[in-house]
């Protein structure tokens, strides 16, 4: 397999369980560079711990997770460093209060990365400038709306130049009026050729910028394929039932 | 009017005042000098403390918690005539400030230490995954991001236990160290008069007063942030 053609990110023979009960049994997952793959499933179906498990946010219990190359969960692997390859988006936003945007923007780049301040700030500026608050720079996270909070969780992912971003239920946590603007940034993003992952409910933006829909239930993957496929003729009855659901609600 | 002057000539003689003062000022200034010691001292160890308890590992935690325990429920007046009348009878011959250093080491790190495990425990699990998922080591996400939201969530605790232990300076006068108090009772016991006690108490109201002030202010800001 040739460089170009290698998966960003491939999970291989994935379990994890909780307290003996079983929450991924074996996901297998390969996201090509720039592609969008859009999560869903029912909840505690285990898309957040598949997420979660990316990054070693939570330690999986057996199986592979390979990003650009290297398996993440080897002995001999510096997760700190890999971590800086693997961005990640909260439900939450978990901005660090005590900081300005451009501070929580900039204190991987100071810390991690070892830039001076001042290559820092000026990274971190234009890291907010491309999720559209450059003017923003100043202001602490209670001083934002939630749609800035997150694109400022976005920003801080985004200038530690990641091969691939992960969100999970990025829009999850806000007021209707303020999702557009995240998932904008998010439709940028995938123009701009970066790779990610999506857990999301936002079926309206899955159709139009996901390659691909991964369904998920029981811990497994039951059914994938473009978005026209699994939405619209989807082969399996479970996913046939939350799709309708899904379609209902939103 | 006659007795309220003999009141007043007993307990403040200003004659007495005046000469006693610039000895109790030096006093004072050994218990300021005492509280720059203890105090940081007791933070640090109490930081130490809770760093160590959040580590996950049990045993670890466990002795944090023992270690935490024994040393709020041994009176700090005991520890320190333990400590410097005791511990020489095992050929362990403290200087009176090491006794003093090492006991307020112990006592006010227990103190804070449950205070900033406390504080480390009220700061969101997601502030660490989110540092965590960007390359920060656990060490660097405590010290950037923990530690700052932490404090500033036990501010008024941590005030008030640093009144404390700059009140309990004063149990040092016990193997005496020539602070505040030590130096009033000596005063007292040259004049055979109660003012320099008298003195001594107006100069640690002075000393903790605007402290007591800031702390209910502080205290009211946080009741009114919830």
């Amino acid at each position: 397999m040739d460089v170009q053609s290698r998966p960003v990110l491939e999970l291989a023979g994935l379990h994890k369980s909780f307290g003996g009960v079983d929450v991924l049994k074996g996901v297998d997952l390969a996201v090509a560079p720039g592609e969008l793959v859009f999560l869903i499933g029912p909840s505690g179906s285990g898309k957040s711990t598949l997420l979660r498990c990316c990054n070693r946010l939570e330690e999986p219990d057996d199986g592979a997770v390979i990003v650009d190359g290297e398996n993440i969960l080897s002995p001999g692997c510096d997760l700190n460093r890999v971590r800086q390859k693997i961005g990640m988006v909260f439900q939450a936003f978990n901005l660090y209060p005590h900081m300005t945007a451009l501070g929580n923007v900039a204190l991987a780049l100071r810390k991690v990365q070892g830039m001076a301040k001042d290559a820092a700030e000026a990274k971190a500026r234009a890291a907010l400038a491309r999720v559209g608050l450059a003017d923003k720079a100043g202001s602490y996270p209670a001083q934002l709306s939630g749609g800035q909070q997150q694109r400022v969780a976005i920003a801080r992912a985004l200038a530690l130049e990641p091969k691939i971003v992960l969100f999970d239920e990025p829009t999850s946590a806000l007021d209707p009026e303020l999702v557009g603007s995240v998932l904008a940034v998010m439709r940028e993003l995938k123009i701009g050729g970066m790779t990610m992952v999506v857990v999301s409910h936002e079926l309206a933006f899955a159709r139009d910028a996901a390659d691909r829909v991964v369904f998920m239930d029981g811990g497994r993957i039951v059914e994938q394929g473009t978005p026209a496929s699994v939405f619209g003729a989807p082969r399996e009855a479970r996913t046939r039932d939350f799709v309708a659901r899904l379609a209902e609600r939103g | 009017m006659e007795t309220l002057n003999t009141i007043l000539d007993v307990f403040f003689n200003v004659e007495i005042a005046v000469r006693v003062f610039p000895f109790l000022l030096q006093g004072l200034g050994m218990t300021l000098l005492l509280c720059a010691g203890v105090i940081p001292l007791g933070l640090a160890g109490g930081l130490a403390l809770a760093w160590a308890a959040s580590l996950n590992n049990r045993w670890l935690t466990a002795a944090c918690a023992v270690y935490v325990d024994f040393f709020r429920a041994f009176p700090p007046l005991v520890l320190l005539i333990f400590l410097y009348f005791g511990l020489p009878f095992a050929g362990l011959d403290l200087p009176a400030i090491a006794a003093v250093g090492i006991g307020f080491l112990l006592n006010a790190s227990s103190y804070y230490g449950e205070i900033f495990r406390a504080g480390i425990e009220s700061v969101p699990k997601g502030q660490w995954e989110a540092a965590r998922s960007t390359g920060l080591t656990r060490r660097q996400t405590m010290i950037a991001v923990i530690l700052p939201q932490a404090t500033r969530n036990v501010l008024p605790d941590l005030i008030g236990n640093t009144l404390e232990v700059a009140k309990l300076t004063s149990i040092a006068s016990v193997v005496a160290l020539g602070e505040l108090l030590h130096t009033a009772r000596l005063a007292q016991s040259l004049v055979y008069n109660p003012t320099p006690i008298v003195v001594a108490a107006m100069l640690y109201l002075a000393l903790f007063w605007p402290l007591v002030r800031l702390l209910s202010r502080l205290e009211h800001r946080n009741i009114a942030r919830r």
